[in-house]
């Protein structure tokens, strides 16, 4: 399919060379235009950002293993200040320690709020969108890359810079003496605003971080914007011939539907965030009571946002399923149509549900019985998602590869994390579980077990195709169980905390709940075994070398990205493939 | 440990302290436990009820088709039982089976939902209205037609062990006791006017099935009416700073002769004879808080 020219020298210019610059020539990467080198610079900063993003969840769950504040204290930073006191004798061992667990406190705060931004935006965002968008968007609608290549690396280096700023955020003074903004991924007014200076309650997070915080997600912000807009000009604009919408992959759908959701979401997230900013530098009043304003709003105008960027978080995940089901059970998606615009139709009711994120508010009788309405609705399209790979299974003849593991696990995961949706979109039971454990277990089932299985599942469906070489199916096969009984360890006994009523964000709990919070920890230990299997899979695959071909996976394998070699060529398509109405999906 | 867990889900129930003592339940988390804590108000039984004999059922029967299906497709369809694969995409009859079956699984949830909110938001005609207002890191109490008043904080744990020292009927317990606990009356409806002098915080005791945010600026509102006597513990439940932590919410619920002696002691009083059934409380039609 694709045109390989015999490489010649000196045409550095030609646009039809597949000239692949070298690896260890920083310019390919600064100044790269190339959706797949994007894609895969996106990739390594995900596994990156993941990382520390996991390291600040041990953090968490170490604190939680056992009653009392007895390990985040040896962490916190100490200011020369407090250290001088001790010198001169002015502050004994027992202040001293008693400082810290003071401090302990608000880190935990921190800990809690940016292991959640970090994973959202800088890890299962770049992964999906930015890593498997870039890299496959293009190659399965048979495009030779995307709509805009130089906002392509502007979308990208938009990030780092983002991480940046949210990690001098994490660092510089935020509440008082304390390092960090400790209130929640969320970032609530009035516990992010600063009215009035330093002397009044609501001055809590009087220091720079929240600041930081608000620049780097407004940058964050801005990179996926303009990634969206990439992605939806290219799926409109450079199908191949005979491409039509309804003969696109499902990943690409799920694309399109995801990036149409950033697009209209994150300006009202934008909005809010300046409004937080003005409140706290320009004594504006949005969220502030005193003024006129109302902090219950900051809440309508995040959900707003932060319900469909659940959404955001997982859809890609539901493509990349539908790729790796079909392609192990060597048969068609079954219910194309139905599995496309039942993304469409959860994309268009998540816009509509956002207020069940916050039925403790006193928004009243009807309001919530609408939104109980309206949220459980979206089981009925989730149901038709669950049920349709259920049926591209059946009659098929499956093959258990990795990928195919990762995504029967998701399968059932994302049920069970799905149903207790179901339960907390009830506001009479949620009177119950409300900002308990039990909300906590629902979200990292549906994205910690959903949405990270599936990039899982992604990764190793694709990294043949991206890498050219073959994992080691014994190491990666694993990895997955490792971390397939270590997740469900660190999460299910989080139900019966919450159903216990343990409050979520709490640093310190009573006798009662440490049995379950003890085995999470063990939990916790488990999955971090299976992370380091993982690496170890990357680094044994990248130095055993084995050509994977251009497609490992056999006939079930039809969608373009196959008939490509593996690694595809930089430049691809250079002649359009011609797609016919049978061989679309 | 570990048996001690189990050994509690089985027992399940509150804590008895003895017979005779005015204090028998005890709304608290137990140790190891998987389920709610004991209801102490009829709102609370209806949440457990509908949780218990309607949402789990439905969640669990899901789950495990689910899991079913995909253990059947892994078994009866893997590449060995199966060489050929099938190459049907559509089915119209399951397809339009697997929309209709949640929609109707869904309306029968609703059907249940709705009165149980009707139940929680729609507030009775109380007897007492309690303020409670929020602030970092402490609540305070205010009962204001008997003008009674009082801060409420955690108790340290240097007092909790003095307290337990004495061996009492209802031992202190860590991050959930406080210096002043909430004094109601038993099988009185009290209309509960929640707020915050600062960032936003939530008032929960889960046992009486209660939990409002405490927002600066808006008045919410809620209510409860208590089974029988006991100590009922909640927490803080809306991330507000630090010590979030460490704002316990501990109720004691007293017969209403304790109650007024406990108004009268705080320097309060007592409106006349509580009339029985009798309004006497118009501010609590006529306060609208915030919806």
């Amino acid at each position: 399919m694709s045109h390989h020219d015999a490489a010649h020298a000196g045409g550095a210019h030609d646009a039809h060379g597949d000239h692949r610059p070298s690896i260890y020539d920083p310019r390919r990467w600064l100044f790269s235009t190339n959706h797949k080198d994007i894609g895969t610079m996106y990739l390594v900063f995900a596994i990156i950002a993941g990382l520390i993003g996991g390291a600040m969840s041990g953090l968490i769950r170490w604190e939680l293993k056992e009653p009392g504040i007895t390990f985040l204290p040896h962490l916190v930073h100490v200011p020369h200040a407090i250290l001088e006191q001790v010198r001169l004798g002015v502050m004994n061992a027992d202040q001293l320690w008693a400082w810290k667990v003071d401090a302990a406190k608000h880190f935990y705060d921190t800990l809690v709020t940016y292991h959640g931004l970090i994973m959202i935006f800088f890890m299962v965002m770049p992964a999906m969108i930015g890593g498997f968008g870039n890299w496959f968007v293009p190659l399965m609608i048979g495009a030779p890359d995307m709509a805009f290549p130089r906002m392509n690396n502007i979308s990208f280096w938009l990030l780092p810079v983002s991480f940046t700023l949210a990690m001098i955020s994490f660092l510089v003074p935020g509440a008082g003496d304390h390092a960090g903004f400790g209130g929640g991924w969320t970032l609530y007014a009035p516990l992010s605003t600063n009215w009035g200076g330093g002397a009044t309650p609501f001055s809590y997070h009087d220091g720079p971080a929240m600041d930081f915080l608000i620049l780097s997600l407004h940058i964050a912000g801005a990179s996926s914007i303009l990634g969206a807009i990439n992605f939806i000009t290219t799926i409109f604009n450079m199908r191949a011939p005979g491409m039509t919408l309804h003969r696109m992959p499902l990943f690409v759908w799920s694309m399109l539907v995801t990036v149409w959701l950033l697009v209209l979401s994150l300006p009202v997230l934008a909005g809010a965030l300046t409004m937080l900013l003005t409140d706290r530098n320009f004594h504006t009043n949005f969220f502030n009571p005193a003024g006129g304003g109302d902090p219950v709003m900051y809440q309508h105008l995040f959900w707003f946002f932060g319900h469909p960027e659940v959404y955001i978080l997982i859809l890609p995940g539901f493509g990349m399923v539908s790729q790796i089901v079909s392609t192990f059970s060597r048969k068609p998606v079954f219910g194309y149509l139905g599995m496309a615009y039942a993304m469409v139709s959860i994309g268009l009711i998540g816009f509509v549900v956002w207020a069940h994120h916050m039925y403790t508010v006193g928004m009243g009788l009807d309001l919530e019985a609408y939104f109980i309405a309206a949220t459980m609705v979206i089981a009925v399209p989730t149901g038709i998602k669950i049920f349709s790979w259920i049926a591209t299974m059946w009659g098929g003849s499956i093959d258990f590869k990795v990928p195919m593991l990762w995504a029967i696990g998701f399968i059932f995961l994302f049920t069970v994390g799905g149903v207790t949706g179901v339960v907390l979109a009830n506001s009479g039971v949620d009177t119950s579980f409300h900002d308990t454990y039990y909300v906590v277990a629902h979200f990292h089932y549906v994205l910690s077990l959903g949405a990270v299985f599936a990039i899982f599942g992604g990764f190793f469906y694709w990294i043949p195709k991206m890498s050219g070489y073959r994992y080691n199916g014994f190491l990666a096969g694993l990895q997955f169980w490792i971390m397939f009984i270590g997740v469900n360890i660190v999460f299910f006994p989080q139900h019966f905390l919450g159903a216990q009523g343990m409050p979520r964000r709490h640093v310190d709990y009573n006798e009662a709940y440490q049995y379950w919070n003890n085995i999470s920890t063990i939990g916790y230990l488990i999955t971090a075994v299976g992370v380091l299997v993982f690496l170890v899979t990357l680094v044994e695959m990248f130095l055993v070398k084995r050509k994977a071909g251009a497609n490992p996976w056999g006939e079930g394998a039809n969608t373009l990205e196959w008939s490509l070699s593996s690694p595809p060529p930089f430049h691809q398509f250079n002649e359009l493939p011609v797609i016919k109405p049978e061989a679309g999906h | 440990m570990k048996r001690g867990a189990l050994s509690t889900i089985a027992a399940g129930a509150a804590a008895i302290f003895g017979a005779g003592s005015a204090l028998a339940a005890e709304g608290a988390p137990t140790p190891g436990g998987v389920h709610f804590q004991e209801p102490a108000t009829a709102v609370m039984r209806d949440i457990v009820s509908f949780h218990d004999n309607w949402l789990m059922p439905i969640i669990v029967g899901v789950s495990v088709f689910v899991l079913a299906l995909l253990l059947w497709v892994i078994v009866r369809f893997n590449r060995r039982a199966n060489p050929t694969p099938r190459k049907f995409t559509h089915n119209l009859l399951v397809e339009v089976i697997w929309t209709i079956v949640p929609v109707i699984i869904l309306v029968v949830i609703a059907s249940q939902s709705f009165p149980l909110i009707i139940k929680e938001e729609t507030i009775p005609q109380s007897e007492y209205t309690l303020k409670v207002t929020g602030r970092s890191w402490s609540w305070a109490y205010e009962y204001p037609d008997l003008g009674v008043s009082f801060t409420s904080s955690i108790l340290s744990d240097e007092d909790i062990a003095a307290r337990n020292a004495g061996d009492p009927e209802v031992p202190a317990r860590r991050l959930l006791s406080t210096t002043e606990p909430l004094v109601v009356p038993v099988g009185a409806n009290v209309h509960v006017l929640v707020t915050s002098e600062d960032v936003i915080h939530a008032w929960a005791v889960p046992s009486f099935g209660v939990k409002e945010d405490a927002i600066m600026g808006r008045v919410n509102e809620t209510w409860f009416n208590v089974d029988s006597p006991g100590v009922y513990y909640g927490q803080c439940s809306e991330l507000c700073g630090k010590d979030h932590a460490f704002m316990p919410i501990e109720v004691r619920a007293v017969s209403r002769a304790e109650f007024a002696e406990w108004v009268v002691a705080q320097g309060g009083t007592m409106p006349g004879a509580p009339a029985v059934g009798a309004g006497g409380e118009p501010e609590a039609a006529a306060a609208a808080p915030t919806r």
